[in-house]
């Protein structure tokens, strides 16, 4: 129990100090009374609104109004695009969200299972292939894939398109591109930029585990008990090598929202990634702000489910542990 | 004279390094009876881990066996294959290792792990294999057997754990148990516990264990004969009250010379420290020519640094020395 | 075989010198290792050689020729000039400009990495040697920073700084911005690793021996301890190199890293993507090329790196 308030208490750490970044941005860059009432407005004029907008109260309590404004999801007006920034959030999310989810599904689905079999048979010709081409996925930035597949399969084939989300169908809020065939089209050069970096840092990230459990003491004493090889392999090498994967994977989830900022921009995907490049290009602050409590937002959110997630996967952590009142 | 259960014929295993292959284990010879603890005991490095590994046919890349043969029960084990001798291990063959909460998987109940083990060598159906599995640990003295059957490894204390791997290793009545350095990870006081129910469990069933050890204490508890190892090959063997009285080959003399004893403290009352053995043992890159113990050896002769001796017996016992070799009779000239 | 003489007993007193060493040993047997040092070595030479070995100089953006623009490898100008990449929609020589976005990538990257050193070794030392709250805060401030991606930091950072400047300063200062916004990334690592060794290092005779003769704090950190964390700092800089010169890239090609008008690889493959479809392959993909290449070079050398230090520095 105590590790569980630790963490929420780490967590709400986390989320005020980015409200206070995002606030400080908010407040002292740029002057939201200047794009309020223009250049031609008087001092005194200046000054009402000021107070008016409750500029003149203590910092203190503008950071508490601050916050409260966030909790109830009013986070301001966009400078350029003059909407209020949270429809402007909920309107791009769900573009952002299927392409992550997409290529998380990609790297973990081709990444755990190439993984497995290069720890398996550590000195095939294949697995050294593999891992050779494992390096690409390192060595090779994010965007040239993006531009090289583009210029595969959209210039020289004309297979699939190069930008855009397709057609998209709507429900309520939420907007899909999985139903149509176009929809589906536009998704595949995208995610597979997006998941091929995190495919190979699966691989190899489960290759090592697993490596590492297969030397250890009870796989040992599991073959010299005379276990079925696959036993062995995958009923207790594999288990423990997919708790630790597990948890980073999880991690990975961020990553990939980090990198859906590169992927949007190279396929010009209408999602959040693309929105905070041009909130950087054209110093829309207010959007750059909450941009920064998103971000941490999820953040911390996704790190909470994981360690949740490893508690109650790994019984040494978890909940089994504190139901028993610890070792006998 | 009992018939021997296990019989390791000159075995010989090889490592592969970039450079060339090592010799880890030379013609190497031994036996265990029925019932009978055999002690093989030695510094680390000495090989004793591999020759328990080779047995059991756990060799792994780089080493493998590059010649001798091993029986159970007068059969060849060591030719067989790989799915052979697994239906083998844990069957005919079991192991104890060193680390108890290092050999037991975490993310799994113990329950689970002796069910698995018993069903997958017995075709009895779960709930009697669980059954079996509370009666084991009743046997190896874990109190509330059943509803341990539910804990997780890391619930229980280190001499609990390995009696549970004890469970592991006797749970389908094998005939021969290889058990390395099994008290090595524990309290002491928790020791002397784990000796005894191995003693006890291997006397019940006429088991055959081999007890990998560095300890002399362990093997003067334990053993029924002892085995000395140096540098890959056996030095030495012998009932262990012969070896430990009366020593053959000079190592074993100096192995025996540091078991801390009460008469030996009162003896020694001037000596103001444990003798060691000066030096250390060779790397087996570094084998020296000759009989590979002469430079650390107190009464070595000429003929130590140019040939190797071989393992000439002498009644229930036997040594690799020139010294033994030479006196045919057994006696070892005394040195000062 | 067994009979064969190495007397384990005359093992040499004195390690050898260091040309006949393990690690040059290693060094000359993997092709690898040589392989790759010789391209990073290679770059690095035509990157601090570019005024005297591009043959355009690309840095004043009133030399370019526009009428030249978009010109295909092999080319001649309007005027005579031999472009022998190509020119981009500028009229900038492909070949000068990628050897001096080269030399703004290893800039940049080299200027990263050895700020985040520097910066993760301080504080690392500190957190390590004084203990406490120093310790307590530096180590939650590493914690919450190394779950964001460096990306991410990096271009928040940079954005926050493009706000509060106007436009023409943060042009000016671009660079050290970059440098600064992509050191806050990596320096965790390092802080990390130093602090660890010092922590052992802190518990050692020799240490508390200095303390108590009075020899003052720094002298310890700086004599004693330094030295030993060479070793590490430099496997994770190596490795850290290549994806300081990727960051720096994908800001540049993002449109929030060097301004366009200054050379960089990213900028460059970012310029090249709006004529993909009219079929000016190169302006976008020979940068992305050498990019490739440098970072697959310093990649590689660094992981040969890593494994060939790891036994010593068990020891």
């Amino acid at each position: 129990m105590g590790f569980m308030i630790g963490r929420l208490g780490q967590t709400l750490i986390v989320l005020l100090v980015a409200a206070l970044v995002s606030f400080m941005l908010f407040r002292y860059v740029g002057d939201p009374v200047n794009n309020m009432v223009g250049q031609a407005a008087s001092l005194a004029d200046r000054e009402a609104m000021r107070t008016q907008l409750g500029l003149n109260d203590p910092v203190a309590v503008q950071f508490a109004r601050f916050v409260g404004d966030v909790l109830r999801g009013d986070l301001g007006m966009s400078y350029r695009f003059g909407q209020p920034i949270s429809d402007l959030l909920l309107q791009r999310l769900p573009a952002t969200l299927e392409l992550s989810l997409l290529s998380i599904l990609l790297a973990a689905g081709l990444g755990v299972p190439l993984g497995v079999w290069t720890a398996l048979h550590p000195r095939s010709r294949s697995a050294k292939l593999l891992m050779l081409a494992s390096l690409a996925g390192v060595a090779l930035p994010t965007f040239l894939i993006g531009i090289v597949l583009i210029l595969v399969f959209s210039v020289w084939l004309g297979w699939l398109p190069s930008f855009g989300r397709g057609e998209v169908v709507s429900f309520g809020a939420w907007t899909t591109g999985l139903l149509t065939a176009s929809g589906l089209k536009a998704l595949v050069l995208p995610s597979v930029t997006l998941g091929l970096f995190q495919m190979t840092l699966i691989m190899r990230l489960v290759r090592a585990e697993m490596q590492e459990v297969l030397r250890s003491d009870f796989i040992r004493f599991a073959r010299a008990r005379g276990l079925k090889r696959a036993t062995v392999n995958y009923d207790h090498g594999l288990r423990n090598t997919l708790v630790p994967v597990i948890t980073i994977v999880g991690l990975q989830f961020g990553n990939v929202f980090a990198f859906s900022v590169i992927v949007e921009t190279v396929f010009q995907w209408p999602g959040l990634g693309l929105l905070v490049i041009q909130a950087i290009q054209f110093a829309d602050v207010p959007l750059l702000a909450a941009y920064i409590v998103l971000v941490a937002l999820c953040f911390a959110i996704i790190n909470l489910i994981v360690d949740i997630l490893y508690a109650v996967i790994d019984p040494r952590v978890g909940a089994a542990q504190l139901a028993r009142g610890g070792a006998a | 004279m009992t018939t021997p259960l296990l019989q390791v014929e000159n075995l010989r295993v090889e490592i592969a390094t970039r450079h060339r292959d090592l010799v880890a284990i030379d013609d190497l010879s031994l036996s265990i009876g029925e019932g009978e603890v055999l002690g093989v005991v030695g510094e680390s490095g000495a090989g004793k881990s591999i020759t328990g590994n080779a047995i059991l046919g756990l060799l792994e890349w780089p080493a493998r066996k590059t010649g001798g043969r091993i029986l159970l029960e007068g059969r060849r084990i060591d030719d067989l294959d790989e799915e052979e001798m697994r239906r083998l291990r844990g069957r005919q063959i079991g192991a104890v290792f060193q680390d108890p909460l290092a050999s037991l998987d975490p993310l799994m109940t113990i329950g689970y792990q002796l069910v698995q083990t018993i069903t997958t060598h017995l075709d009895i159906p779960r709930d009697e294999a669980r059954e079996r599995a509370a009666r084991l640990l009743a046997e190896v003295g874990i109190p509330a057997p059943r509803e341990r059957l539910d804990s997780y490894p890391h619930e229980l204390s280190g001499g609990m754990r390995q009696r549970i791997v004890l469970a592991l290793a006797f749970c389908c009545e094998p005939r021969v148990v290889i058990a390395d350095e099994p008290t090595t990870a524990l309290d002491v006081s928790v020791q002397a516990q784990v000796i005894d129910l191995l003693k006890r469990m291997c006397r019940e069933r006429g088991t055959a264990v081999m007890l990998v050890t560095h300890d002399m204490g362990v093997i003067a508890e334990a053993a029924d004969r002892v085995a000395v190892m140096y540098a890959g090959r056996v030095v030495e063997t012998g009932p262990t009250m012969d070896v430990l009285r009366a020593p053959l080959h000079p190592y074993s003399r100096g192995l025996m010379a540091s078991i801390p004893s009460m008469r030996r403290a009162a003896r020694d009352r001037a000596r103001a420290d444990l003798p060691m053995i000066p030096g250390a043992m060779p790397r087996l890159d570094a084998l020296p020519r000759g009989c590979a113990f002469h430079p650390r050896c107190p009464v070595a002769i000429a003929r130590c640094a140019r040939e190797r001796p071989p393992f000439v017996p002498a009644g229930p016992s036997g040594g690799a020395c020139w010294l033994v070799a030479d006196g045919a009779s057994g006696e070892v000239p005394a040195h000062a | 075989m067994s009979d064969e003489t190495l007397e384990g007993a005359d093992a040499p007193d004195h390690p050898p010198a260091w040309w006949r060493g393990d690690f040059v040993h290693g060094f000359v047997r993997s092709p690898v290792a040589i392989v790759s040092a010789t391209i990073v070595a290679m770059l690095l030479l035509l990157a601090i050689l570019a005024p005297f070995v591009a043959p355009y100089d690309v840095r004043d953006p009133a030399k370019a020729n526009v009428v030249d623009a978009r010109l295909p490898p092999s080319s001649t100008g309007m005027f005579g000039d031999q472009y022998s990449l190509g020119t981009d929609p500028q009229g900038r020589d492909m070949l000068s400009a990628m050897i001096y976005g080269l030399r703004t990538s290893l800039l940049v990257g080299l200027g990263a990495i050895g700020l985040a050193a520097a910066c993760g070794i301080a504080l690392g030392l500190a957190s390590g040697y004084f203990g406490g709250t120093i310790d307590a805060v530096i180590m939650r401030a590493a914690d919450v920073q190394s779950s964001f991606p460096a990306i991410l930091i990096a271009l928040l950072i940079d954005g926050i700084t493009r706000t509060l400047m106007d436009r023409t300063t943060h042009e000016a200062l671009a660079v050290p911005i970059l440098i600064a916004a992509i050191a806050a990334s990596f320096w965790v690592q390092y802080a990390r690793v130093v602090r660890g060794l010092v922590l052992v290092e802190r518990g050692r005779e020799y240490v508390l021996a200095a303390r108590v003769t009075g020899v003052r704090t720094v002298t310890i950190l700086f004599r004693h301890i330094l030295p030993n964390v060479l070793g590490p700092v430099l496997v994770i800089a190596t490795i850290n190199l290549a994806l300081a010169i990727l960051t720096e890239a994908t800001l540049s090609f993002l449109g929030v890293g060097i301004p366009p008008t200054q050379p960089s690889l990213g900028s460059l493959v970012r310029i090249g993507n709006e004529f993909l479809f009219s079929g000016d392959w190169w302006i976008s993909l020979m940068p992305g090329g050498l990019l490739v290449v440098l970072s697959l070079g310093v990649n590689l050398f660094g992981d040969w790196l890593r494994d060939a230090l790891n036994p010593r520095l068990a020891s």
